[in-house]
């Protein structure tokens, strides 16, 4: 198995994704989970999944994040976007909401120490492509089925919702 | 135990998530909400990998492409509405003034 990557992409994960939340600039903090979303792709196949590695950079980091990107530009944010974004990260509003997240992240990992450790992940083999196909389209055809409901419906609200966005039409419904 | 053993993805995932969190909560830019909501989202996945990997079971990536397909609608649909709150006449993305939306 491999050790050396698995902890390499983990520490690139987190520290990046501290850095996406702290960022007052909206195009870095969108680079930085580029960052995260390469790096879990990294961890996953690491963990024996290149099937989801893949699909995590071709999706995830490709298509996702041209969307985020596409938005960012969309917006036009400025200088005094990035002012205002550094006046409501002040340290006193981090208080609460790091606290809560501290006491979930102390929970989950008190509950993590009751797992007993992996009896023989050494023989850990990676799970490829094909196994996972024979899946999704044996037992979990219903699934899929219901995913592209999911993405159908996705694209007709994001269709109705994002209309007549210029406000040049008189068709509201 | 290996270092690349699913109880330290799972930590992975734990922190995170914890930290996706801190960003939904903290964060008054919609954009950098979604961005943490992501974040969270994939902290899920990577769950799922690692619970894939320990059971030696394909159903881990199955339920991640599930999440896959979730994360995009998820993201169409919150940027859609992100653009018609800003063509709404709002000249920031304070979550704290989405009462404008009309409909």
């Amino acid at each position: 198995m491999s050790d050396l990557p698995f902890i390499l992409f983990s520490l690139v994960a987190a520290v990046a994704a501290i850095m996406v939340v702290t960022r007052a600039v909206a195009v870095h903090a969108l680079l930085y989970l580029v960052v995260v979303l390469l790096s879990l792709a990294g961890v996953f196949f690491a963990l024996g999944a290149p099937f989801a590695a893949m699909l995590e950079v071709i999706i995830y980091a490709g298509a996702v994040m041209v969307l985020f990107v596409f938005v960012v530009m969309m917006l036009n944010l400025g200088r005094s976007d990035r002012d205002r974004e550094r006046h409501w990260m002040a340290p006193a509003v981090w208080i609460g909401p790091a606290l809560l997240s501290g006491l979930l992240l102390i929970a989950l990992c008190t509950t993590l120490r009751t797992i007993p450790p992996t009896a023989a992940s050494d023989t850990m083999a990676p799970i490829g492509p094909q196994s996972v196909g024979l899946l999704l389209y044996g037992p979990y055809v219903l699934s899929v089925e219901l995913a592209s409901f999911l993405l159908l419906a996705g694209l007709v609200s994001a269709f109705h919702i994002g209309r007549n966005i210029r406000g040049t039409g008189t068709g509201e419904p | 135990m290996s270092a690349a053993s699913p109880t330290h993805a799972l930590l992975l995932a734990t922190l995170l998530f914890a930290v996706g969190m801190l960003g939904v909560l903290a964060r008054r830019n919609l954009l950098l909400m979604l961005m943490s909501i992501e974040i969270m989202l994939n902290a899920a996945a990577l769950a799922f990998i690692a619970a894939g990997a320990r059971w030696h079971a394909a159903q881990g990536q199955v339920m991640f492409l599930m999440i896959l397909s979730l994360a995009a609608a998820e993201a169409a649909v919150g940027l859609a509405i992100i653009l018609r709150l800003h063509s709404a006449g709002r000249p920031t993305l304070d979550a704290d003034t989405g009462n404008r939306l009309k409909g």
